[in-house]
């Protein structure tokens, strides 16, 4: 198996008296999907939280590339190369495609913005993901579905190189066949040797795109398993908190 | 301190294969015949991008319908008139955009130009400053209140509205304490006197034309050298000839007209008035900097989404605070302006000109909501306004006219700023 990307062995985080996180060991390794399901306040957010960055960690090992690191700030983890996709995708509507790709990471060229440079690259990564539903990258956000929305998040993520891509509920919001778009949008990603992290309460999806699934149960891992291993029964059991197994490190 | 043990280290990046693949590109708008381009502009208005389209359009009726009504609406003094008379008002609509944009306002903008031109007579007639130094002292006012301004709603969190409202009333307070209850100095300056009344030489006009001509031919040739140089799409070259061809006509006649004597008696008066350079430099600049630079960019992506803006690593509060500081500046500049046209400097000056300002800048297309609109949208819209006001002057109607008409104007702009905006969404949620 290939190394993982990311190690967290033994993550704790409280809020004050309440244990958000007791102890959760999660592995991502590049080329591969994981999911990360769990009910409402089982510790998904904070998980992510942690790993962009914006919400360090108490205490527990967060090892990249082998390296133990601390990721204290977004801009920590974006130069490790994770990227957070956040289910409301924080894109400026006003403004169109490649202008929301490059966002806050504009490339200048005598010293003003350079349009024909992003245009290519935002151009370029859209087509290597074989996006077709777009029809120019000089779009404003606003005219476009939530399914294209979802992928200009992506490829935003794509496009700043990252390597760990991580998706809050990427198929909340979306209907059936922009569902399937994002999913095999996913699927490209991770096959492109890009490790993911998919969120979601779609246990449906996660079935679909996840090679691998990690249920929180309460702050805790309760179950670490390969998709093709397991069932939905098993995995509802898990985040309901009926069934138990230990996850080794 | 590792703790993977006897697990390989994977420290070098791979490249990212998605990047290499080669592939063909997604569109720009900038490919396909003119009458390709054509077509996507239409789709683009249809779906709510209207740009300075109605502000336009409007003031083109207005023209048509002034010149009909009264034969004197078209004169070349008419026209020197409307254009000195729209030149602090402009200048205001194009300093409130910066805030406009963030979906701020600055109700204190008309005001600050106020304290700043009483800093400068009292400067130059107390002080004995030279004018230009006495200027930009006044200039550096305007951007310290700007930056007060913006300490108080990016850092503190105050509402915009509230903290301008406060200076409004607070510097109509300083003004009277500045220049005196009642007082009222005349400017005695022959060079910011000039502003107003004077006017460039004949061949001076057709070289500004030549200029405006100039630029916008080649900045449209520069970006195409660039996008071709890159290898992205460029647009039909005929497209720019037009562009160039729309802005030369535009120019030539202008100058054409204000270079003919427009005196009623033996001295000859013609020429550009040199308000217009003055007004035209400053419009170019902050177009550049909206359009064209990162600072330019973040302002809008601060006005469309903030929460976005800060996630992507925008200093958001700092975005702010120099779109405050810009306006109090420019503020500053209209009020220069106000004074040289009245040729006096008063406590109340700029005190009704904000709101003014503000509907200018809406009637123009720039959007309340934020984050759309540029600052020569701002500008039409203040040939809007003041092609209004002198329009009926003209026609003789009395005042309370004027100001029911420029209100319906601004209510229906708007609209048309709702409407569209309304549109521009709904046309997403459509092509679902």
């Amino acid at each position: 198996m290939t190394a993982p990307i990311i190690q967290l062995t033994d993550i704790r985080k409280s809020f004050g008296p309440v244990e958000v996180l007791k102890g959760v060991t999660m592995d991502l390794v590049p080329g591969r999907v994981s999911a990360l399901v769990g009910d409402n306040g089982a510790g998904k957010s904070t998980l992510i939280k942690g790993l962009s960055g914006a919400q360090p960690y108490d205490t527990g090992n967060v090892v990249i590339d082998g390296v133990k690191t601390t990721l204290s700030s977004p801009r920590d983890a974006a130069h490790h190369g994770i990227e957070v996709v956040y289910q409301d995708l924080a894109l400026a509507e006003n403004l169109d495609i490649v202008q929301n790709m490059f966002l806050g990471r504009e490339s200048t060229h005598n010293g003003m913005v350079d349009g024909a440079e992003m245009e290519l690259q935002a151009s370029s990564t859209l087509a290597s993901l074989s996006v077709r539903t777009i029809k120019s990258v000089r779009q404003k956000v606003s005219s476009l579905s939530g399914g294209q929305r979802q992928t200009v998040a992506i490829a935003r993520a794509v496009l700043q190189k990252a390597r760990v891509v991580i998706l809050d509920e990427p198929t909340a919001a979306l209907g059936v066949a922009q569902t399937e778009q994002v999913l095999q949008l996913v699927r490209r990603l991770a096959d492109a040797g890009v490790a993911v992290l998919i969120v979601s309460h779609n246990l449906a999806d996660v079935f679909k795109v996840a090679d691998h699934i990690n249920v929180l149960y309460l702050g805790s891992m309760v179950a670490s398993l390969e998709t093709t291993e397991t069932n939905y029964n098993d995995v509802i059991g898990y985040i309901t908190g009926i069934k138990t197994q230990e996850v080794s490190a | 301190m590792s703790t993977t043990e006897g697990k390989e280290k994977n420290t070098v990046s791979p490249p990212n294969p998605l990047l290499t693949t080669p592939t063909t590109l997604i569109g720009s708008g900038h490919d396909g015949t003119v009458r390709d381009q054509f077509r996507a502009w239409i789709q683009r208005i249809r779906g709510g991008e209207m740009g300075m389209l109605p502000a336009l359009g409007g003031f083109l009726v207005l023209v048509i319908l002034f010149s009909v009504l009264s034969p004197f609406f078209l004169s070349p003094i008419n026209l020197a008139n409307l254009l000195t008379q729209t030149a602090a008002l402009a200048m205001l609509a194009i300093a409130l955009t910066f805030v406009i944009l963030l979906a701020e306002i600055d109700l204190s903008a008309g005001v600050t130009g106020g304290v700043g031109m009483a800093s400068w007579i009292l400067l130059v007639n107390k002080v004995h400053v030279p004018w230009g130094l006495a200027l930009l002292i006044a200039f550096a006012i305007g951007a310290v209140i700007g930056s007060f301004i913006g300490y108080f709603v990016a850092k503190v969190g105050i509402p915009s509205f509230v903290v301008t409202l406060g200076l409004f009333l607070g510097f109509q307070g300083l003004n009277l304490v500045l220049l005196g209850d009642g007082g009222l100095y005349r400017v005695e300056t022959p060079e910011v006197l000039a502003i107003m009344s004077n006017n460039l030489q004949g061949w001076q006009g057709w070289v500004l034309a030549a200029i405006i001509i100039m630029i916008t031919f080649f900045t449209g040739l520069y970006d195409r050298r660039r996008r071709q140089k890159v290898g992205v799409a460029v647009r039909p070259f005929p497209l720019l000839l037009a562009k160039t061809a729309a802005w030369a006509a535009f120019a030539l006649i202008a100058v054409g007209l204000l270079n003919q004597n427009r005196s009623t008696s033996i001295i000859q008066i013609s020429g550009v008035p040199i308000v217009v350079p003055l007004a035209i430099a400053v419009l170019w600049v902050g177009t550049v900097v909206l359009d064209r630079t990162r600072f330019g960019l973040h302002l809008y992506a601060v006005g469309g989404n903030p929460e976005a803006a800060r996630r992507a690593g925008i200093n958001v509060a700092r975005v702010r605070i120099a779109a405050f500081m810009i306006c109090s500046t420019l503020a500053v500049m209209s009020g220069l302006f106000s004074a040289s046209q009245t040729g006096t400097i008063e406590p109340t000056a700029g005190k009704d000109i904000v709101l003014q300002g503000v509907a200018a800048a809406v009637v123009g297309g720039v959007s309340l909501f934020g984050g759309r609109g540029k600052i020569i949208q701002a500008a039409v819209g203040a040939l809007v306004i003041s092609s209004i006001t002198n329009g009926l002057g003209l026609l003789g109607l009395p005042a309370g006219i004027t100001f029911l008409v420029t209100g319906g104007v601004l209510v229906l702009a708007a609209t048309v700023d709702a409407v569209s905006r309304r549109r521009s969404g709904s046309s997403s949620l459509a092509r679902g």
